[in-house]
């Protein structure tokens, strides 16, 4: 006699199948959702911010009246903030990266590093704010300027930035260090000519998909205190700013309707450049993805 | 013609040069990385510093039990953070129920079910999602989402509610618990699913009782980490969520959570030394213990947990 | 190894290796290691996988120290100075010594630029320099004639063969003492072996090489002296035709003969 029930086995079979199936679909309305969403909010805000998108809105100053409501000093603000987030993110977090990964000694010290690096990346934007409301524009006296914003924006980066070079300095294959620490070549020699050359295209992908974070932080912005009104240009680093989500924010929370379809052309704008710098980051990386 | 070796050793002479580069290079390199310990140690300075003012002028009891929380109120404020945790934890709630299941069915999906073809063009698609900024998420929620649920449930939802912002943040967290619960999935190695397959298992049994097992350190840890990214959240639960800061439970109403309250001070105009100016210290203070436990928990969870094959 | 030295032909010696010992943590991987390297010969060192053969050549340019557990003891002289003294400037050894690795490593830059590393990284920059330390190194290298017309394209679009003849030819142009050759062929092709096998023999006129090779045919074939290692001690060193002919050792015979390894 056997121990097995052949019949039972086959009813349970399509039992099980259809559980397969049933369970399969769920899950591919998951992602099904996920994508919905992403199209029902694209189609909105186009819907909505085309109504208000022209060249006066791209040149105008921010007003009290929504027809002459405008985004240039958001624009421009924002690009002031790159000025000072660019240079100072990628410096520190290529630094820190090069340190970890080519000078640092197997130790205690060094885990610690690499384990704080891993805790900042999880701390709240709001939190980085108060940061540079203490630090930057109280303490160093920086008042509410694009330098106080950049330098708290900075911090707030470093994190992704300092993954991404590590990574693509864990990338550099031995033999490379090999055939150029056999020439003679010193350590820093052998970065700076052999490793960073390689690993430039990583650490590139990983700098603008970090700045395009960057651009769309609003939190601690406000925090440090950039205005969500003005009706200048800032002139250097010193100055008063707004930015683009800042203005968005400011727009969306107003009541009037009308500010809304406003609100909605100014993330046209953030998101047409979120694309831009997001292609260049992926172009560059199936560029150069295939070396060695 | 001289030779490349005789060349070689009159640049030795050059060689000082280099070799103080070779000293001093390493040094400013380590000051790069010691920046990042210096903001860590900065926040936790900043953050003590004015908590400590601030539990000078409001006592600490009345901080952590008192459910009132009206700074504004300029004749008799109270402090009572407890109900900015009620309404952070009501919109963690609410995000998660939203993205630990959708997070963990996408990635079942495409680490058990997706041709490689599905996987390339949805993989993009999710970091689209990931890459959007939280103010036109909020956006959405106060413009979309609100009078969604509005008009098709609760027509007497409140135009700021912890309902729709407690969804927003939950689909923007999506992606996030999608992709690390799929790296962790993937992690297993395919000879452990070929046993099971070899028994006659459907691919549900595999993914359920083979695969989501193995990698469940990783998809556990993935679950903490978007807690902590959603108590974290400020731009969407500001826009949307309401700045009444309420111990309730109801998501219908308007709440305030920790981040929201820190946002909406930062835009008034309580002028530097004031109570109120250093209650977002106390209030931030509070959230970064809750996000810094939640961070420490996730990876003793990764690491602790891990399966090694 | 006595009556070894004496039937040596006599050459100055460029390495001394005297009692040489490596650890790599607990492991010990050189054991006693002491011969002397000839100048202007081609020296082989044979060895089943794991003998220590590579960790040995490895030393010779303090490469070894790239593993971080690694301990010595003992001594290896090169021109009468011992390597590992601390005073010893490691860049200024392998400016004198090259090296040619197991698979062809060039950079990911264009050929000229590769054979231009060295000479630029020792701080000469005249243009017409380099340009005649690229033919010359080219020429050298046995390589000249098949990339003349496209020195400015990236190295990884050549074969294999031509990768690693760029690669000795990137080593010579430093102009080194002593090029060492770490199992070169392993990662080539029948026909890519000859030519370097036959390059190999142009270049001990100038230079004294030291070959690491798991392949006996080969060490035959090319050099003057083999070393044969075995669990991280020489057993036998000797004039090749010698130890190829007639082995002291009965390792020696066992290992050539194909009893083992």
């Amino acid at each position: 006699m056997s121990s097995i029930d052949k019949q039972l086995i086959q009813r349970q079979m399509g039992k099980r199948t259809f559980q397969n199936k049933l369970l399969k679909a769920l899950f591919f309305m998951c992602i099904v959702f996920s994508i919905l969403v992403l199209g029902v909010l694209i189609i909105r805000v186009i819907t909505q911010g085309f109504t208000h998108l022209d060249w006066d809105f791209l040149t105008s100053f921010a007003s009290r009246f929504p027809e002459e409501a405008g985004f240039k000093a958001a624009i421009v603000g924002s690009l002031w903030l790159m000025v000072i987030v660019a240079p100072v993110s990628i410096f520190l977090g290529v630094g820190t990266a090069i340190y970890l990964e080519e000078y640092a000694k197997d130790n205690r010290f060094t885990r610690f590093i690499q384990m704080n690096i891993s805790n900042l990346a999880g701390v709240p934007s709001v939190v980085f704010g108060l940061l540079g409301l203490t630090f930057f524009v109280r303490l160093m006296e920086m008042g509410r300027s694009i330098m106080a914003g950049g330098l708290t924006l900075s911090l707030l980066i470093l994190p992704i930035i300092v993954v991404a070079a590590q990574e693509a300095i864990r990338s550099v294959p031995n033999d490379q260090y090999e055939a150029s620490f056999a020439m003679g070549a010193s350590k820093w020699q052998t970065v700076r000519r052999i490793v960073l050359p390689s690993a430039i295209p990583g650490i590139l992908t990983g700098s603008i998909l970090a700045l395009s974070r960057a651009i769309g932080e609003t939190a601690p912005l406000l925090m440090i205190g950039a205005l969500t009104f003005i009706a200048y240009l800032p002139e250097n680093v010193w100055d008063g700013f707004t930015v683009m989500p800042i203005q968005i924010f400011n727009w969306t929370g107003r009541p009037q309707e009308e500010f809304h379809l406003v609100a909605a052309s100014g993330i046209l704008v953030l998101l047409f450049l979120l694309i831009i710098m997001n292609s260049i980051a992926i172009y560059i990386r199936n560029k150069f993805s295939k070396r060695y | 013609m001289k030779s490349t070796r005789e060349l070689i050793q009159e640049k030795q002479s050059n060689k000082n040069i280099g070799s103080i580069m070779e000293k001093v290079i390493p040094i400013v390199l380590l000051m790069t990385a010691i920046i990042s310990v210096l903001t860590t140690i900065g926040i936790v300075i900043t953050l003590l510093v004015e908590t400590v003012t601030f539990f000078q002028r409001v006592s600490i009891v009345e901080f952590f039990t008192s459910t009132e929380w009206y700074p504004f109120y300029e004749a008799d404020p109270s402090y009572g953070v407890l109900s900015l945790i009620a309404g952070t934890l009501l919109i963690t709630a609410i995000a998660m129920v939203v993205a630990i299941p959708i997070g963990l069915g996408a990635a079942l999906y495409l680490s058990e079910y997706a041709t490689e073809r599905v996987r390339q063009i949805v993989k993009p698609i999710l970091e689209v999602l990931a890459g959007i900024p939280t103010i036109v998420y909020g956006f959405f929620a106060l413009t979309f989402v609100t009078p969604l649920i509005k008009n098709l449930y609760f027509s007497d939802l409140s135009i700021f509610n912890a309902l729709s912002g407690g969804i927003v943040v939950g689909i923007m967290i999506i992606p996030m618990v999608a992709s690390l619960s799929e790296d962790a999935m993937r992690a297993v190695p395919n000879h452990i699913r070929e046993g099971a397959f070899a028994m006659g298992a459907t691919r549900l049994e595999v993914a359920l009782k083979v695969v989501l097992p193995g990698a469940l350190s990783g998809v556990i840890s993935s679950f903490v980490l978007a807690i902590s990214r959603a108590i974290g959240e400020t731009m969407i639960v500001a826009v949307a969520a309401g700045s009444t800061p309420k111990f309730t439970a109801d998501p219908t109403e308007s709440i305030q959570t920790m981040t929201a309250y820190i946002v909406q001070v930062s835009l008034g105009d309580a002028g530097y030394g004031s109570t109120i100016y250093y209650s977002i210290y106390a209030v931030g203070m509070t959230l970064f213990m809750f996000t810094l436990l939640m961070n420490l928990l996730s990876q003793y969870i990764s690491r602790k947990f891990r399966e090694e094959y | 190894m006595a009556q070894a030295q004496q039937t040596a032909v006599k050459h100055d010696a460029i390495y001394s290796v005297n009692q040489f010992n490596l650890w790599y943590g607990q492991d010990h991987a050189l054991k006693d290691v002491t011969f002397d390297i000839p100048q202007n010969q081609v020296t082989a060192i044979i060895g089943p996988s794991g003998c220590g053969k590579s960790t040995f050549i490895k030393s010779l340019n303090r490469m070894v120290e790239m593993v971080p557990v690694v301990k010595m003891a003992g001594s290896i002289n090169y021109k009468n100075k011992n390597i590992f003294d601390p005073k010893y400037q490691v860049e200024e050894l392998r400016t004198n010594v090259g090296m040619v690795f197991q698979k062809p490593n060039p950079f990911p830059k264009s050929i000229y630029e590769n054979v231009v590393y060295g000479p630029k990284i020792h701080g000469i920059k005249d243009k017409q320099t380099l340009d005649s330390i690229v033919e010359k190194s080219l020429k050298s290298a046995a390589l000249w004639d098949e990339v003349k017309d496209r020195l400015h394209e990236n190295a990884f679009g050549l074969s294999g063969g031509q990768q690693q003849r760029l690669c000795i030819a990137r080593s010579l142009a430093i102009e080194p003492d002593v090029i060492l050759m770490d199992e070169p062929t392993s990662a080539l092709d029948p026909i890519s072996t000859l030519k370097i096998e036959e390059l190999v023999q142009s270049l001990k006129e100038e230079y004294s090489i030291v070959i690491v090779t798991h392949n006996m045919q080969q060490a035959a074939r090319i050099s003057d002296k083999t070393a044969f290692f075995l669990n991280g001690e020489v057993i036998e060193y000797d004039d090749t035709n010698q130890l190829f002919s007639n082995p002291s050792d009965q390792r020696t015979e066992d290992y050539i003969t194909g009893r083992f390894g």
